[in-house]
């Protein structure tokens, strides 16, 4: 097996060392009953060009060539291709977590680089190494809002990603961690601000909100935070379209910023590996889960850099750990720093309006079909490269149809999570979209 | 003496931000296609940011520069070992790497119409089968990111279970030779956590087991062969008791790679696992990430699994009417690209070539302990499976510990193994070669860590101020902690 | 090395009683175990401590620590400087790196702790010398 360094030869000299006539000697000492006493069913190996077909089968089975008008949480962007010229390097790619920080400068020093990067972004003073993704960061940002505060309970806006809550509901339930969750307002699409404010008490822990949100609208952060501080409570601000970063006001007001990088890193790939976020306020540092890279010296006095404050974590805390995560998403987030690297100061802004743009065309094209088609923008609320379409009576799914027939896979149903909203579908166009494809999506309304 | 590395003008580089100038561009986007639109306009004044203060601004030149000098100072599995215990750093294969990015996978939208994902969920559907397979176990989710995802899924999974029996009961018993994961992992599926200490041997102790396990132990976390390396002998016994008291045998699946093909947890009477793709099945580390953890049950277990499950025989569809699961874990279905990677690497190797990396993998560590045990005080006796773990005994006796040695054998071109774990042994030096290692870079392995045994006889001082030939010398981690200094500022004017 | 004027438990507190009001800290042998000091978590002044349950937790690099309360009461003070100076506990435990001082509850627990020699010889113990 070409993945086996080893000739039967060099097989034999070691197994003579050790004392052994086969390599099944080493499983002697094995209770029997425990032993696999058939060869496993498996297909046999197959060579390198085999699996390349068997995959590029399943890629054909994905069908190509859409241009696709999805967005709910995975976005498509433009992916610089240095960015797999340097994660490709072997010294990147297969390098361990930087606990020898003698030999793990590169990837140490490059996640010092995302800490920072993304604190400029958010407008936090720290942020961690990752999180697996924006869905359980949520729920890690609100269990650190209770570590805080010394409460238990968490307010959630509806208008948030609605498979975020599902994932924070799971890990709430068998902690104890009430959760309740604020209405959208039918008008605006935005988080209803009384309704918030009334149900934030002084047992509240954490109040939730997402921007620009579900339905693709930016929320009033601002106000949020006056709730949320009113009471005591911490404000959690959650994104899922980092492009946004680019161009919205970053969260100051905010506690905790924590959401979803892959915008910036890696193309949907069907929903993973991504890249979460958590950042925080200087004062809750040791409260944040997940690696810190720190700044020192080295016995030399050269700056250099580690992992810090591991004091937090579950190798050292075990079960009074901020967290149980270990293994993060070093590799994405080494994508995201070398995507914000190359688009820099000007070009996250450059391409946040870009997107504001093709999004703003698009829905204002749509909404002259609303004579003819019924067709509407649902919600009032400001909104960056995704909106809701309603669509005037008409089957969101019979339009989806007929668009896939024109090789277009159109917006989200949002019948899927919603039900006052089934009529109507997500749209998010981006950078990506062209205009005489948007032009077509329109068309075929 | 140090044979396997030499001297090399390697490049400095600051930080990319310190390279930066106003006016540098790295990228260029196509002209806008649309009218322009006014931020201010859209999406209200107050909702705007100012620039980007601090962000760099550099050529597509000094990003390619400043991060392949970065890679530089990195040590890696493509340089030669990466003897860590119980994280299998085997090659990751590059053929991995091509189709995890070919365009009909790469590109594929989670809420693509299932009419067009048949291929993604087909690739779920043949890894969660290998899988299966492998463990033992009938079914398997393949939503966790990583193993301590896994590990919470599993957890949360017998928690599910025996409440719908009526009582999920209280205390998750975890050996004190356990990963940190295990603990921290209970503690947030609202578990209490009772440390039970291993028997002489290391292993499980059965008459502690006995004494424990109650109505109100929910589960036992092992793991298979445990932190020592070592196969615990008495697992089937284990379960049994734990069963017939109700209880659960959960196995966190890190050391996996000494059984595969070998021995199936679901043969030995495990009821829930988590597997660690970034371990056992290649997927690359990538400098802490990204993993994949999946988790098997048996048949009881199936249907408080995470949401959605994958159905169908010709045409595949996701399955949500599933009442008793546990909910979701993620957004999504799982690190797709992760498991593209485990399972074109399942696919190179078929049923007898897994068998055989495992062979290897236990010759590589049987061979390492063999060199090693003349100057290396070897802890317990049993036989070691995939991982050895030595102890700096002899060596703390002079004053140089396995911290120490572990920073002089970086001097001697390698990583080091892991340090101070299991914690049940003074001072472990935790050795896991896997079985993508060639005979000449376990024989200069070994070579080095005598040459280092020796060296802490004639010239401790040399070790206790290791590492001494590299660019970056040993770093001042308690400075890092009192004042942390997490990322980078600009110079106050 | 050890001071006579202080009690100490086996969990290596130290307490420094006067009239009703005690100071406390971790022995010298506490901070030799941990190594470098990096953090040190303590109670706010007015909370309550229990005799030989946690009042706080001190941090190496590697290590985690809880710290016990030798006696019940109230905290009266607490040592500012350790936040900004946590390696003082390295270089004066005995001392200037006392880390509360409460109030006593319940006076005859010091019955229960150890003077300097009884404390010495229990450390000789432990480490063998």
């Amino acid at each position: 097996m070409r993945y086996l360094p080893k000739s039967n030869a060099e097989r034999r000299e070691m197994l003579d060392s050790l004392g052994l006539a086969t390599l099944e000697d080493l499983f002697a000492h094995l209770p029997d009953e425990v032993r696999l006493k058939r060869p496993l069913d498996l297909a046999p190996g197959i060579s390198e060009y085999e699996i390349i077909d068997y995959f590029r089968a399943r890629a054909a089975e994905n069908d190509g060539g859409f241009a696709s008008f999805l967005g709910a949480g995975a976005y498509y962007h433009y992916r610089p291709v240095i960015i797999d010229a340097i994660v490709q390097r072997g010294e990147f790619l297969t390098a361990y977590t930087p606990y020898q920080p003698e030999i793990s400068q590169g990837t140490l020093t490059a996640i010092f680089e995302f800490q920072t990067m993304l604190c400029q972004l958010t407008g936090m003073d720290v942020c961690n190494a990752s999180m697996y993704d924006g869905s359980t960061a949520l729920p890690e940002a609100v269990m650190m809002a209770c570590r805080v505060t010394g409460r238990t309970r968490a307010v959630v806006a509806r208008s948030v990603h609605p498979e975020y809550r599902e994932v924070h509901r799971t890990y709430a339930r068998y902690q104890g961690l009430p959760v309740v969750e604020a209405p959208w307002n039918r008008e605006t699409g935005l988080v209803d601000l009384p309704a918030l404010e009334a149900l934030v008490d002084d047992q509240t822990a954490a109040v939730v909100v997402q921007s620009p949100n579900f339905f693709g609208c930016v929320e009033p952060v601002r106000e949020a935070a006056r709730i949320a501080h009113a009471r005591g409570a911490l404000l959690v601000v959650m994104f899922t379209e980092a492009v946004s970063l680019g161009l919205l006001e970053p969260p100051a007001d905010a506690d905790i910023v924590a959401g979803e990088l892959q915008s910036f890193a890696i193309s949907p790939s069907y929903g993973g590996p991504y890249v979460g976020v958590m950042a925080a306020k200087e004062k809750y540092i040791r409260q944040m889960p997940g690696r810190l890279v720190g700044q020192t010296t080295d016995a030399g006095g050269q700056r250099a850099y580690c992992l810090t404050l591991a004091t937090r974590e579950q190798h050292i805390r075990r079960e009074r750990a901020t967290s149980n995560i270990c293994t993060n998403q070093a590799l994405i987030a080494l994508m995201a720093t070398v995507f914000m690297s190359v688009y820099g100061k000007q070009g996250l802004r450059e391409l946040a309006e870009q997107n504001l743009a093709k999004a703003h065309y698009l829905a204002a094209q749509l909404e002259k079909l609303v004579e003819k088609r019924g067709a509407r923008l649902r919600f009032s609320g400001p909104f960056f490269n995704e909106f809701v379409v309603d669509c005037g009576g008409r089957d969101p799914a019979e339009i989806n149809r007929r668009l896939l027939g024109d090789k277009i896979i159109g917006g989200l149903e949002l019948g899927r999570f919603e039900p006052d909203l089934s009529g109507c579908l997500l749209l998010c166009a981006t950078e990506t979209a062209r205009r005489e494809t948007m032009d077509r999506l329109v068309n075929r309304f | 003496m140090i044979r396997k590395v030499r001297s090399h003008i390697n490049q400095d580089e600051p930080l990319l931000v310190e390279r930066s100038s106003p006016g540098k561009k790295g990228y260029q986007l196509p002209p806008l296609d649309v009218p322009a639109v006014d931020p201010r306009a859209a999406l209200g004044p107050d909702n705007v940011r100012d620039e980007i203060a601090g962000f760099p601004e550099v050529s597509e030149v000094e990003v390619i520069r400043h991060y392949t000098r970065l890679s530089t100072w990195n040590y890696a599995i493509d340089l030669g070992v990466y003897p860590l215990g119980s994280c299998t750093m085997k090659y990751n294969p590059r053929v991995n790497e091509f189709v995890a990015r070919l365009d009909g996978l790469a590109l594929a939208h989670p809420y693509q119409p299932e009419a067009v994902a048949q291929g993604a969920m087909r690739i779920q559907v043949e890894l969660e089968r290998a899988l299966a397979e492998i463990t033992g176990m009938p079914a398997v989710t393949l939503q966790p990111a990583a193993g301590a995802h896994g590990e919470l899924t599993g957890i949360l999974l017998i928690r599910a279970l025996l409440e719908s029996r009526g009582n999920p009961r209280r205390k998750v018993l975890i050996p004190d030779s356990a990963h940190g994961t295990n603990p921290a992992t209970a503690a947030i599926a609202g578990y209490q956590v009772e440390s039970i200490p291993s028997n002489a041997e290391g292993m499980i102790d059965l008459g502690e087991l006995d004494r424990r396990v109650d109505d109100s132990v929910a589960a036992l976390m092992v793991t298979n062969p445990n932190t020592l390396g070592v196969f615990e002998r008495d697992i089937t016994l284990a379960a049994r008791l734990l069963h017939e008291r109700g209880a659960m045998l959960y196995m966190d699946g890190a050391n996996m790679n000494a059984l595969v093909g070998i021995a199936r947890p679901g043969d030995f009477g495990v009821d829930v696992m988590h597997l660690n793709l970034h371990k056992t099945f290649s997927t690359p580390h990538g400098g802490g990430g990204p993993g994949g953890g999946p988790v098997a049950v048996t048949r009881e277990f199936e249907p408080f699994l995470p949401l959605p499950r994958i159905a169908g025989d010709g045409l595949l569809r996701y399955d949500y009417d599933r009442p008793q699961s546990i909910g979701r874990v993620r957004a999504f279905y799982g690190n797709f690209g992760v498991l593209v990677r485990a399972l074109a690497y399942i696919l190179a190797h078929g049923g007898d070539g897994l068998r055989n990396a495992t062979l290897d993998a236990v010759l590589n560590a049987n061979y390492v302990r063999r060199g090693l045990e003349g100057c290396y005080e070897v802890p317990y006796a049993a036989p070691s499976l995939h991982e050895c773990v030595l102890s700096d005994k002899r060596q703390a006796a002079l004053g140089v510990r396995t911290g120490d040695i572990a920073k002089r054998l970086i001097d001697y071109g390698f990583h080091p193994y892991t340090v101070s774990f299991p914690l049940i042994v003074h001072g472990a030096l935790m050795i896991e070669p896997t079985e993508t290692e060639d005979k000449r870079e376990l024989d200069l392995f070994i070579d080095a860590l005598r040459s280092i045994a020796e060296e802490v006889r004639d010239n401790p001082e040399t070790v206790r101020t290791a590492p001494h030939n590299t660019r970056v010398r040993r770093v001042d981690e308690v400075a890092a902690a009192r004042k942390p200094v997490v990322r980078w500022k600009p110079a106050a004017s | 090395m050890y001071p006579e004027d202080l009690l100490y438990t086996k969990e290596h507190e130290w307490i420094r009683v006067e009239g009703g009001m005690g100071t406390i800290g971790i022995t010298f042998h506490a901070q030799k175990e941990l190594g470098d000091i990096v953090y040190v978590e303590l109670p706010k002044v007015g909370a309550a401590v229990a005799a030989g349950k946690t009042l706080g937790s001190v941090e190496s690099v590697k290590a985690v620590s809880d710290i016990y309360a030798p006696v019940s009461g109230e905290v009266t003070a607490v040592n500012d400087a350790l936040a900004s100076a946590p390696e003082k506990l390295n270089e004066d435990p005995h001392g200037a790196a006392w880390l509360v001082q409460v109030r006593l509850t319940d006076p005859g627990e010091l019955q229960g702790l150890l003077n300097a020699a009884a404390y010495q010889s229990y450390v000789s113990e432990e480490t063998g010398h």
